[in-house]
C-alpha cells in the first residue's frame, strides 16, 4: 500500500471522508458500549428514541446546540488561525461568572440588565482566553496547555464563590448562588428550555465571522497568518495581534455561551459540572468538522448537540456515566484528525 | 530536622508519579512525538492495575497488577502514535483525544470499582528507587548506546536517521508505547501504593503537570528527578497549609494547574524551549521511494 | 580500461508530466572522476536519486561490476559501495561529527567513542581535516561536506557521487576538495562528480557525460571537451558569456547604511559595522559563503530585524522596521525562500497577487474586500507576467517554481519600486524563467529603481550587478566595481583572503 498525493481534490472528497471518520466514530464508541455491557445497537437506539424521536428530545439536541454553536463559530476561527484554543470550557465558566455578578450586583435599570450581562460575559471570556494568547505572545508558552490549565482554575473560582461569597441565602445542601430576577432572564421558546435570542445570536454570529474571514480585511489577514506564518512575517502581518484578536473573539463567544446557560436555564451561578457539560471540549469538535469555515458550525453544532443529548438520555435511562460523552468527544476526534490525511492522498493498493 | 526529612520523603512519595509520567513523555519526546495524553493514558493505568489487583471481590492479583496498567497506557499510546506516525496527524490535538478517550473510558469502566478497598498493596520503596533508576537508566541511554543516539536523531533530524537506514517509524512507535506504558505504571502507583482505590479522575491533574514537567527539565532524565521532587514538595506544603490557613481550599484545588502555567512562563522566559528536539511535533513523511 | 565497476542501462524515469531521465546509460571504471553535467532540471539529481536508493527507475537497470542489482534504500546502495555526498548535509546539527558518523552503524554501547579510531584512520589517509568532537551546528559547509565524505568512505564506498559538492564552497575550498578527490582516486576509488561549473569539470575529471531533457546529449573525454562546446552541448545552442550589463549613469543616492551592526537569537554578532551606499539604477551584487551576514542583512533591510547599531536611511529618512510601511516605502522583497516567506501556498494566485495591495483600493472597500477587484487585479499581472495557471482563483501551490516566482515578482513589482531586494531570484529556475527574472529586475533598474541582489551563482553577480560587495563574518568587503574584480578575487575574498 502506498499514498498517491492528489493535487486537487474535489470538496465532494472532504464530505466522504468526513462521513467515513463519523462511521468509524461510531463503531469505535460501539466497542466501548460493548466493553461496557451494553448492546452497541441498543445504546444508540436509545439515544435514537430519547432524542430525534421524541419532542422533548429536540428541545434537548436544541438546547444543547445553543452552546455549542456559539463556542464553535469562535473556534472554528481560532483553529483556522493555528490557535489551538482548548479551553472554551473554562472561558464560558468565566462569562458565566462575570454574567452572574453584574446580575447579582449591579443595580442596573431593567432593560439593560441582560444586554450587561452579555457584554460582561463576553468580556469574561474573552480576557480568560487572551491571558494565554498574551502567554504565547510574550514567552512562547503553548496555549493548548494554558487555555486547559485555565480551564481548570475557572471551575474552581466558580466553585470557590459559590461555596463561599456569592453563596445563595436560602440554599440548603447544596452550593450556588441566588436567583436572578425576572428581567435577568432570557426569554424561551414556549414550555421549552431553549433561549431563542443565544441561539438567534450565535445564527448571526456563524455567518457574520464567515463573512469576516472571506470577505474582509482582517479576515484575510487571518488566514494569511494561519495557512503561513512565514508569509505573514515577510508582509509585516504581526502574528501575535492576529493570535490575541482570534483568542479575544473565541473566547468571547465562549463567555456568551455561559451567559446563556445561566440567564436561560439556570437562572443562578451553580456548580461547573451541571453549568456546562463539556461544551467548551465537545465544540472542539463541532469547529473541527467544520473545518475552518465559521458557517458551517450551523451543521456541524447540532450534530454534537445531538450527542450530548443521547449521553444525557444514557445516563437517565441505563444509569451510564455521563463520561461516555468524553469518550464520544475523543473517539470522533481521533476518526476526524486521522482521516485527515486522506483529504489530500489517495490509498493506492500495489 | 525531622520534619525536614518527613517533608522530603512525603516530597518524594508525591514526586514519584510525576517522575515516571515524566519520563514517559520526556522518552517520547525525545524521539520527537508529543503525546499529551499523559493524564488520559495514567487513568488507564491506574484502573487496569486496580482492577487485576482487586479481580473479583479482592482476591486479585498484585503481581500482575503493574504489568497489566504498563500494558493499558502502553497500548493507549499504541493509538496515539498510530494516528500521529502513521496517519501524521496533529500530535497536540491527538493527544488531547487521548487525554479525553482515557478518562472517559476509565471512568466509564471503572464504575464498578468505585469505592472499594484494596487491602493488600506494594509497598512504595521500590517504586520510588525505580523511579530514579529510571532516570539514569534513560540517561545512560540516549548519552552512551546505538539506541539512545538512534531515538536522538529520530527526534532531531528523522530524515538524516531515515537515509543512514535507521527505521523512523519503528523507532518512535517504540517510544511513544514506552512512554505510555510509563503512564500506565505512573497511574497504577496511585491507584495501588500512593492511594489504594479506584476514583473516577483520580489523576487529578498530574498528567498535564508531567507534560509541562519535561519542558521544565530541558528535556533531560537527570533534571527531572529534581523536577519532580521540587513538585512533590510543593504538594506537600499545599497539604500542610491546607488545614492551617485561612485559604479557601479552591486555592489549593486550582494551585497544580496554576503552577504548571508558571512553569511554562519560567520555561519561557528561560528560553528553555530551544533544547527541544528540532522535529518535535513534525510527522515525519519521506520522499517517494 | 578494464571492466566498468558501475553500469546504467536505459534508465527512465518519469514524473507526472515530465520524463526526469530519459533512456540514460551510462558507465563507471575505477579510480576516475567522471563528471555528470548539466543544467538544473537536467535530471542530475533524480538520476542521483536513482543511484542512492531514493527513487526506483521506472525502466532499466543498473550493474555492479557487471552483475544487475537491485537499489531500494541508501542503505542498499552503501552495500554495493555507492555513497552519496549530497549537495545540502543530512547531518544532525545537535550531534557531535562522531555521533552523526557512529549513527546506524556504531557500536551497541558508547558507539560515538568506540568509532574515533576509525574516523581518525580515514580521515588522515585521505587529508580531510575533522574533529570528531565538535558539534555539527558549528561547522562551515565546507567542514560538514568533509564529515559527509568521512562517512561514505567508513561505510566502505568505492564509488563516491560528490552532488554539486562546490556550490557552498569557496573557489579555494573547492581547490582543497580536489585535492582530496585526487587522493581517493589515487586509492581507486571511483567518483561521480555532479557540476554545472565548466572551469571545475574541466579541471578536475577525467570523463564527462552532458545532460539536456533527461537525456545523455554527449559522453566524452575530457581531453575533447572546451568550456564553450560543454556549454552548448549542455544547453542546446550557442551562449555567450559576455556581461549582460552597461553601467548606467548614477543616479541620486536612494539607499545609505552606516555602521550596521546585528546580533544572532543566539547573541552571536551576524552584522559587523556594515556600510555602503546605493544610487538610483544601480545593482549592489552581495556575494558570500552561506551564513556570513547576508541573510541578516536583507532582514534589516526589510524591516524583519532590528538592528543593534547603526542606521539606514531610505532617501534619506530612517527605516521603520515594518515590512508593510517598507513596501509603501517603496521598499520590495523578493524572498530566498518562494514557498515558506514569499507566497501562501494555499491561497490562490489571486490572493497570492494580492498579499502586498488587498488593504488598498481597489481590492479593499473599508473593512471588506472586493473579490471582483481582486480577480481583475490578478488577471492583469497574469496577462503581464506571462504566468502559466489555470486560473486566478488555483491554489499557488500547484505552480511551478518558475511560475510562483513570477507570482511574487508581480506582487511586489506592481507598485514603483525605489530599492529591490531580490535574494537568490533564480534559484532552481530554469533558463527561460531565470532570463525573465534577469529582465525584470533590469528593467525596474532602467526605471529609476536601485537593486540589492544576494546570489551565490557568481556568474549571476558577474552578469548583472555595477559593484559587487562580499560578506564575510559580518562584514562587509567592498564593494568593488564589478568590471575590475575577477571571479577568483571575489572567491578570495569570501574567505576572508585579501583582494
Amino acid at each position: 500500500m502506498r499514498l498517491e498525493p492528489l493535487p486537487n481534490p474535489s470538496p465532494l472528497r472532504s464530505v466522504g471522508v468526513t462521513l467515513l471518520a463519523l462511521g468509524l466514530a461510531f463503531a469505535l464508541v460501539g466497542g466501548v458500549f460493548w466493553a461496557y455491557g451494553l448492546g452497541p445497537l441498543e445504546a444508540y437506539r436509545t439515544m435514537l428514541e430519547g432524542t430525534l424521536l421524541d419532542p422533548r428530545g429536540w428541545q434537548e439536541v436544541l438546547r444543547r446546540t445553543i452552546p455549542l454553536l456559539l463556542i464553535g463559530v469562535g473556534l472554528s476561527l481560532a483553529f483556522r488561525t493555528q490557535f489551538y484554543n482548548i479551553g472554551a470550557e473554562g472561558q464560558l465558566l468565566l462569562g458565566a461568572v462575570l454574567a452572574a455578578g453584574v446580575a447579582l450586583f449591579l443595580p442596573l435599570p431593567p432593560a439593560l440588565s441582560l444586554p450587561a450581562m452579555a457584554l460582561a460575559a463576553a468580556l469574561g471570556g474573552a480576557l480568560w482566553c487572551g491571558l494565554a494568547a498574551w502567554l504565547k505572545n510574550r514567552l512562547s508558552v503553548n496555549e493548548i496547555l494554558t487555555t486547559l490549565m485555565l480551564n481548570y482554575v475557572a471551575q474552581s473560582l466558580v466553585i470557590y464563590l459559590i461555596n463561599g461569597p456569592w453563596r445563595g441565602k436560602d440554599v440548603r445542601g447544596y452550593i450556588y448562588s441566588d436567583r436572578f430576577a425576572e428581567h435577568q432572564q432570557l426569554p424561551v421558546l414556549l414550555g421549552t428550555n431553549v433561549h431563542w435570542p443565544t441561539l438567534a445570536l450565535g445564527v448571526v454570529l456563524a455567518l457574520l465571522l464567515q463573512l469576516l474571514l472571506f470577505r474582509s480585511t482582517l479576515g484575510f489577514r487571518l488566514r494569511v497568518v494561519g495557512e503561513n506564518p512565514g508569509a505573514a512575517r515577510y508582509l509585516g502581518i504581526p502574528q501575535s495581534r492576529a493570535f490575541l484578536v482570534v483568542a479575544l473573539i473565541t473566547g468571547g463567544t465562549a463567555g456568551l455561551a455561559g451567559f446563556g446557560e445561566i440567564a436561560g436555564i439556570h437562572h443562578r451561578l451553580i456548580e461547573p459540572t451541571q453549568l456546562s457539560s463539556g461544551y467548551g471540549f465537545t465544540a472542539i469538535i463541532v469547529a473541527w468538522l467544520a473545518r475552518g469555515h465559521p458557517a458551517l458550525v450551523l451543521l456541524t453544532a447540532p450534530l454534537m448537540g445531538l450527542i450530548l443529548a443521547g449521553g444525557d438520555v444514557l445516563k437517565v435511562a441505563l444509569n451510564m456515566p455521563f463520561r461516555i460523552v468524553d469518550v464520544f468527544s475523543g473517539v470522533m476526534l481521533f476518526a476526524l484528525i486521522g482521516s485527515e490525511l486522506f483529504l489530500h492522498y489517495r490509498l493506492r493498493l500495489r | 530536622m525531622e520534619e525536614v526529612l518527613n517533608a522530603l520523603a512525603r516530597a518524594l512519595s508525591f514526586g514519584t508519579p510525576l517522575l515516571i509520567a515524566c519520563l514517559g513523555a520526556l522518552l517520547n519526546e525525545r524521539a520527537g512525538v508529543v503525546n499529551l495524553g499523559v493524564e488520559g493514558m495514567m487513568a488507564l493505568g491506574a484502573l487496569a492495575g486496580f482492577a487485576v489487583a482487586y479481580g473479583e471481590g479482592g482476591n486479585g492479583n498484585l503481581w500482575l497488577a503493574v504489568p497489566a496498567a504498563m500494558l493499558a497506557g502502553g497500548l493507549a499510546a499504541l493509538l496515539h502514535g498510530f494516528v500521529t506516525i502513521t496517519l501524521q496527524a496533529n500530535q497536540f490535538v491527538s493527544g488531547l483525544a487521548l487525554s479525553m478517550v482515557g478518562l472517559g473510558v476509565a471512568g466509564l469502566l471503572g464504575k464498578r470499582y468505585e469505592g472499594l478497598p484494596l487491602f493488600d498493596h506494594p509497598p512504595e520503596g521500590p517504586f520510588i528507587l525505580g523511579a530514579i533508576g529510571l532516570a539514569l537508566l534513560l540517561a545512560f541511554l540516549f548519552s552512551a548506546t546505538r539506541l539512545g543516539l538512534a531515538l536522538r536523531s529520530v527526534g532531531e533530524n528523522p530524515a538524516a536517521a531515515d537515509l543512514l537506514g535507521l527505521n523512523v517509524l519503528a523507532l518512535r512507535y517504540g517510544a511513544v508505547v514506552a512512554g505510555g506504558a510509563l503512564a500506565g505504571l505512573a497511574g497504577a502507583y496511585l491507584s495501588l501504593v500512593y492511594r489504594p482505590s479506584w476514583t473516577d479522575g483520580m489523576t487529578a491533574g498530574l498528567g498535564w503537570i508531567a507534560v509541562a514537567l519535561v519542558i521544565f527539565v530541558g528535556w533531560n532524565p537527570l533534571r527531572a528527578i529534581f523536577g519532580a521532587v521540587f513538585f512533590g514538595l510543593l504538594y506537600y506544603l499545599q497539604f500542610r497549609l491546607q488545614g492551617q490557613s485561612g485559604i479557601p481550599s479552591e486555592v489549593f484545588a486550582s494551585l497544580p494547574y496554576l503552577l504548571v502555567i508558571l512553569v511554562l512562563a519560567l520555561s519561557g522566559l528561560r528560553g528553555q524551549q530551544g533544547n527541544a528536539p528540532e522535529a518535535l511535533g513534525k510527522p515525519y513523511r519521506r520522499g517517494e521511494r | 580500461m578494464g571492466k566498468p565497476l558501475l553500469q546504467l542501462r536505459d534508465i527512465t524515469k518519469r514524473f507526472p508530466g515530465v520524463v526526469a531521465n530519459d533512456r540514460v546509460s551510462l558507465e563507471l571504471y575505477p579510480g576516475e572522476v567522471l563528471a555528470l553535467l548539466g543544467e538544473n532540471g537536467a535530471g542530475k539529481s533524480t538520476l542521483v536519486s536513482i543511484l542512492y536508493g531514493l527513487y526506483r527507475p521506472d525502466e532499466g537497470e543498473i550493474l555492479i561490476e557487471g552483475s544487475p542489482v537491485r537499489i531500494a534504500s541508501p542503505v542498499d546502495a552503501l552495500r554495493h559501495g555507492i555513497g552519496l555526498v549530497p549537495q545540502h548535509p543530512v547531518l544532525v546539527g545537535r550531534h557531535t561529527v562522531a555521533e552523526n558518523l557512529a549513527l546506524g552503524s556504531g557500536a551497541a554501547l558508547f558507539p560515538s567513542r568506540r568509532i574515533l579510531p576509525l574516523i581518525e584512520r580515514i580521515a588522515g589517509g585521505y587529508g580531510l581535516q575533522v574533529d570528531p568532537r565538535a558539534y555539527v551546528h558549528q561547522l562551515s559547509p565546507g567542514e560538514k561536506q568533509r564529515v559527509e565524505i568521512v562517512r561514505a568512505l567508513l561505510r566502505g564506498a568505492k564509488v563516491l557521487i560528490l552532488d554539486e559538492p562546490t556550490s557552498v564552497l569557496t573557489p579555494q575550498e573547492a581547490q582543497a576538495l580536489f585535492r582530496v578527490m585526487r587522493e581517493l582516486k589515487a586509492a581507486g576509488k571511483s567518483l561521480i562528480f555532479i557540476s554545472h561549473k565548466l572551469d571545475e569539470v574541466l579541471s578536475i575529471a577525467d570523463r564527462c557525460v552532458v545532460l539536456r531533457r533527461g537525456r545523455v546529449v554527449g559522453d566524452l573525454p575530457i581531453e575533447r571537451a572546451s568550456k564553450t562546446s560543454l556549454a552548448e552541448l549542455m544547453v542546446g545552442r550557442q551562449v555567450s558569456f559576455e556581461r549582460r550589463r552597461q553601467t548606467p549613469a548614477p543616479g541620486p543616492v536612494v539607499l545609505r547604511v552606516e555602521g550596521l551592526e546585528a546580533r544572532s537569537e543566539r547573541g552571536l554578532p551576524t552584522l559587523r559595522g556594515v556600510g555602503f551606499e546605493l544610487r538610483a539604477g544601480e545593482v549592489l551584487g552581495i556575494a558570500g559563503i552561506a551564513g556570513n551576514g547576508q541573510s541578516e542583512l536583507v532582514e534589516v533591510l526589510a524591516g524583519l530585524r532590528r538592528p543593534q547599531g547603526g542606521r539606514v536611511l531610505l532617501e534619506g529618512k530612517s527605516l521603520p522596521s515594518d515590512p508593510a510601511r517598507l513596501f509603501t516605502l517603496g521598499v520590495a522583497h523578493i524572498p530566498e525562500d518562494r514557498i515558506r516567506m514569499g507566497s501562501v501556498p494555499n491561497m490562490s494566485v489571486a490572493e497570492n497577487l494580492a498579499l502586498r495591495s488587498f488593504e488598498q483600493p481597489p481590492i479593499a472597500h473599508g473593512f471588506l474586500l472586493n473579490p471582483k477587484a481582486l480577480a481583475t487585479q490578478a488577471q492583469e499581472q497574469v496577462r503581464a507576467y506571462a504566468i502559466a495557471t489555470p486560473s486566478v482563483h488555483t491554489p499557488a501551490r500547484l505552480l511551478s517554481g518558475g511560475n510562483l516566482q513570477k507570482v511574487i515578482l508581480a506582487r511586489e513589482l506592481a507598485t514603483q519600486a525605489r530599492l529591490i531586494l531580490a535574494v537568490h531570484p533564480t534559484y532552481g529556475l530554469d533558463i527561460g524563467a531565470t532570463e525573465q527574472v534577469h529582465e525584470a529586475l533590469l528593467h525596474q533598474t532602467r526605471l529609476g529603481a536601485a537593486v540589492v541582489l544576494v546570489s551565490e551563482d557568481l556568474e549571476e553577480l558577474l552578469s548583472l550587478s555595477d559593484r559587487i560587495g562580499v560578506m564575510h563574518r559580518g562584514e562587509l568587503l567592498g564593494p568593488y566595481a564589478a568590471t575590475e574584480v575577477s571571479r577568483e578575487q571575489i572567491g578570495l575574498l569570501m574567505t576572508g583572503g585579501a583582494a
